[in-house]
């Protein structure tokens, strides 16, 4: 073999933050790179790539997943959330958002994203969770500015926050 | 009056960017750029006998590959030795891309530029490299034994020895009632940011000018360095850190090969060009720090006083010596902490071994040298039979001895003179914090029921806000927006935050109009780093000042349109004033207007402004010892550092079958000064505790014999998880202003890692039983030790003091 110019390149379309979005590339195109540098979407972060830091963490079908393990291709048809599709329709800070500005849960916020994603993602599912619970959850990310005091706090108020804001809604 | 900002929580102002994705980090920008992947050495040490680029020319996308022979000029030339110092007797700096020999394994030998790094790797894939492979020098002890040398032309290894003395330490001793004698080691760990390293270049051609960017903590020391390696003016080149994601001490280092390397492609190729550290590269080709052996020996009084202190340390400063002996200075200066040593000889050599670099992590040597004076008070203690706490009390320097000479000279050439703490205070309030009089009880109770806990403490002071200096811009806008530019850099310490606040409260507006720009050599080309706690003290100093400087300016500009004497006026909420009749007076934002006699009247600012008449008619629009803009710069130059100190207490549970070492509470007290925003310094302490916990628990980097790094991958090199910290970080606040700077403060950043090993050390030993001598410690070394313990191969420590007065 003496030239990649045969690399299969394929059409990936998928809904990225509730948009349809379509870009031909490499088969071995990662899903973070995808996201970061096709779809122009750099708020996924990597710091690893290999699945242990957490930080590329995006929501597929709402489910947490690590865009620096999973090809583009392999998107293709799903709905992914990054962090640039958190925040509400109205431009407000989601529930977590705002809990991390408010705990300072973040400092130099390069893993943010990742534990954001995250942390939506525990809530839907968790929506009271206790603090030993939120630990857990989380305890597949990793940060290395925190020491995630914070960042357990953030979680914990994003929860409450959530209920806040579902009894405005009910109100 | 507008409530002062100075020592509020002020929630960030960078993070509505960074919590929505709008960050933008070195790898976020140029998506266009060309691509560059280096060819490593996989060899600690070898000669490189050939270079083989053949399978991989024609590969779709290469742009260009490049070996030492074809740097030129100054580029090939070793890189920097960045801080000489006269201890240094074989200073080795590597070349941008090997030279003949590699000296570790992740040493760029390759260079490769592609469309893409998919490409790029690809490229470095078909490239074969001959090596002729040499015998590794890997380890401290290896180092020392010099069986084999890492550099061929390095005698023994040592890259620097240095003695300093206070008093004659060693008759001291051996003129003292007790001695003892202690050796300790301290594994390798690193400051492992969550983003690695990361240098994107475009040269314009048309202009002559280069644009960098650089995760890194100096960008003028950037700037300067690929100037003088590329043989460009330096006002041909600007340098930028964007959003950095974290530093702790491996981005101060520069120039890195990569940061000389890319934008010299970028020129020569006249391409944009990026380059974007991997996590594999970032564990062997970036910095390590912490390795030493130490040797103790003491000489002390009946109440544990400190007559005579001799250490002699050997440090590991891996392959390369770049930024000096700085680690191993501070090792044997701040290894005094907040005692009176009494005579005083420290001895070391740093040496050079076929591992990657050691340069500043959080702490920069303080950890060992912490380790090395606790681990010493404790065994102390333990000699006597005394409280550990009362031993260290009996050799901590007094408040009213402050200003205080320990008669050794500092990491920054000046002397170690403490100017400012409470150090019996402290401990008073760690010991209520951590209820360390009722701990013994709860041992005996814990061990009634089968249990083993052990509490630790540890004392540390911390030279912070080194000079030599940094400096503030201030500018009021006509639309009555400031800007504010500092030159050090951010790696989300909250800078942003906090010169706002601190420039808020000096000119009377509000922190919502307040913007901070650092790190960008376009907006302050004059500007050292950040590292050694010193953002908060000199640059926060420097923008104060400034904007002292500005609200001067207003005031005489005020006081001449509204024809009263500026010490009349006040400026509240961006309003210039009369003091006591505050319906007269104008918005900064026409002050601005004012400040400037353009005259032309291109919006409602300027407008306003046409209505006052300032300056003497006669006089030109500009005196001659003024200049346009209502704008002031300023630089803040320490005489020495300001010294912060803290004390800090962990109890522990061993388990007894598996040896697992569980926290059960970690205390702080911390003094760093006056707190400009606890939020934040809070903050700082819960990562640097984190960081305390990898480095005592967890962290090492585990290199076999032939120099390879067994573990260089976040599965197997530990850093903590939520799971892995304190549940709770129990903080209390000692406040000693300095009275070295206006604002009375001293560094936080580097606080919460340094005592950490040896506070886990103490209570470990508390909680065992025995001497504990080496950091970091794994449960399967913590059971190990038990196994030596039981075979009477280790000493036992006492656990509980004997009641004072017995012997």
């Amino acid at each position: 073999m003496t030239s990649l110019d045969a690399e299969q390149r394929v059409e990936v379309a998928l809904t990225v933050n509730g948009l349809p979005r379509a870009a031909t590339v490499p088969s071995r195109r990662l899903l973070s790179d995808f996201l970061r540098h096709d779809l122009r979407l750099p708020g996924t972060h990597v710091g690893c790539e290999h699945g242990v830091c957490g930080a590329c963490t995006v929501l597929l079908d709402g489910e947490p997943v690590r865009a620096c393990l999973m090809f583009a291709a392999s998107a293709r048809g799903h709905e992914i959330t990054t962090v640039e599709g958190l925040s509400e329709p109205d431009g407000a800070l989601s529930p977590v958002q705002q809990a991390f500005r408010e705990c300072h849960g973040l400092q130099c916020g390069f893993c943010t994203s990742g534990f954001l994603t995250t942390a939506t993602a525990y809530l839907e599912e968790n929506p009271a969770p206790t603090r030993d619970e939120v630990v857990e959850a989380i305890s597949g990310n990793l940060c290395r500015c925190t020491g995630y005091q914070n960042i357990v706090a953030s979680v914990l108020r994003a929860a409450e926050l959530r209920r806040e804001r579902a009894a405005g809604q009910a109100s | 009056m507008t409530t002062r900002l100075f020592g509020a929580p002020v929630p960030r102002s960078e993070d509505a960017r960074l919590l929505t994705g709008g960050g933008r980090y070195l790898d976020d920008l140029g998506h266009d750029a060309a691509a560059v992947a280096f060819v490593r050495s996989p060899h600690a040490h070898a000669r490189i006998v050939d270079v083989d680029v053949t399978d991989a020319l024609d590969v779709e996308g290469l742009l260009a590959v490049y070996t030492y022979e074809d740097l030129e000029g100054a580029l090939a030339e070793p890189l920097p030795l960045l801080i000489p110092h006269p201890s240094i007797v074989a200073g080795r700096t590597a070349h941008a891309l090997a030279s003949g020999v590699v000296h570790h394994v992740g040493e760029p030998v390759v260079m490769v530029v592609a469309s893409d790094r998919y490409v790029a790797e690809d490229v470095c894939d078909r490239i074969r490299v001959e090596y002729d492979v040499l015998p590794a020098v890997v380890g401290v002890r290896n180092a020392r034994d010099a069986t084999h040398l890492a550099h061929a032309d390095v005698p023994g290894n040592v890259a620097a020895h240095l003695v300093q003395e206070v008093g004659d330490a060693r008759a001291a001793i051996d003129a003292a009632p007790h001695v003892l004698e202690l050796e300790l080691d301290i594994e390798r760990s690193a400051c492992t940011p969550l983003e690695g390293r990361g240098v994107y270049a475009r040269w314009d051609a048309d202009e002559s000018r280069l644009r960098l960017w650089s995760s890194t903590q100096t960008t003028t020391g950037v700037r300067a360095a690929v100037a003088a390696k590329l043989e460009l003016p330096l006002s041909a080149v600007d340098c930028t850190a964007p959003d950095v994601g974290g530093g702790f001490g491996v981005k101060i280092m520069h120039p890195w090969p990569e940061e000389v390397l890319v934008p010299w492609a970028a020129r020569r190729l006249d391409r944009e060009l990026k380059w974007t550290e991997d996590r594999r590269e970032h564990f062997v080709s970036s910095a390590h720090e912490r390795a030493q052996v130490q040797q103790v020996r003491v000489g002390f009084d009946d109440a544990g006083r400190l007559l005579g202190l001799d250490v002699r340390f050997w440090h590991d400063n891996g392959a390369y010596l770049p930024y000096g002996v700085i680690v191993p200075i501070i090792t044997s200066t701040q290894l005094l902490g907040p005692y009176k040593p009494g005579a005083y000889r420290v001895e070391f050599d740093s040496l050079y071994t076929n591992t990657v670099i050691v340069t500043p992590y959080r702490g920069a040597g303080r950890p060992q040298g912490v380790f090395a004076m606790e681990r010493t008070m404790d065994a102390i203690a333990d000699h006597l039979g005394r409280d550990r706490v009362a031993v260290r009390e009996a050799n901590f320097i007094g408040p009213d001895e402050m200003p205080y000479d320990q008669q050794m000279t500092f990491q920054d050439g000046r002397p170690l003179v403490y100017d400012s703490g409470d150090f019996p205070a402290t401990m008073a309030k760690l010991k209520d914090l951590v209820g360390w009089d009722e701990f013994a009880a709860y041992r005996e109770q814990a061990r009634a029921e089968g249990r083993r806990v052990g509490i630790g403490v540890a004392c540390y002071v911390e030279g912070t806000g080194v000079g030599p200096y940094e400096g503030g811009h201030v500018q009021v806008e006509t639309s009555g927006k400031v800007v504010v530019a500092t030159g050090l850099t951010t790696q989300g310490q909250g800078h942003e935050t906090v010169f706002a606040q601190i420039v808020a409260d000096e000119l009377g507006v509000p922190f919502e109009d307040v913007t901070v720009t650092t790190g960008d050599t376009r907006r302050m080309p004059y500007s050292v780093g950040t590292f050694a706690s010193r953002a908060a003290v000199m640059s926060g100093n420097a923008v104060g000042l400034a904007a002292r400087n500005v609200r001067t300016k207003a005031l005489r500009i005020a006081g001449d349109a509204l024809e009263a004497d500026p010490q009349d006026l006040e400026i509240v909420d961006g309003q210039v004033r009369v003091k006591g009749n505050p319906s007269v007076g104008l918005p900064l934002s026409t002050v601005a207007v004012l400040s400037n006699p353009l005259r032309y009247a291109f919006d409602k600012a300027s407008q306003a402004a046409t209505q006052f008449v300032v300056g003497d008619p006669d006089s030109p629009p500009v005196a001659e010892d003024d200049e346009p803009g209502l704008e002031g710069r300023d630089f803040y130059s320490p005489p020495q550092s300001t010294y912060a100190n803290g004390m800090h207490a962990v109890v522990v549970e061993t388990d007894p079958e598996t040896a697992e070492i569980r926290i059960l509470r970690y205390c702080v007290v911390h003094d760093c000064g006056n707190v400009v925003n606890p939020m934040i310094v809070e903050g700082q302490i819960h990562g640097g505790v984190a960081q305390g916990v990898g480095g005592a628990l967890y962290e090492r980097m585990a290199y076999d014999e032939d120099g390879q790094l067994l573990n260089a991958s976040f599965m197997d090199f530990l850093m903590p998880y939520a799971t892995e910290v304190p549940a709770t970080v129990e903080i209390d606040h000692l406040e000693t202003p300095s009275p070295l700077n206006p604002l009375g403060i001293k560094g936080a950043g580097e606080a919460g890692v340094i005592p950490g090993a040896a506070a886990f050390a103490s209570a470990i030993e508390d909680a065992e039983g025995f001497r504990i001598s080496a950091m970091p410690i794994s449960p399967s070394e913590l059971f190990a030790l038990r196994a030596r313990f039981a075979a009477g191969d280790i000493p036992a420590v006492r656990t509980a003091p004997r009641p004072e007065g017995t012997s």
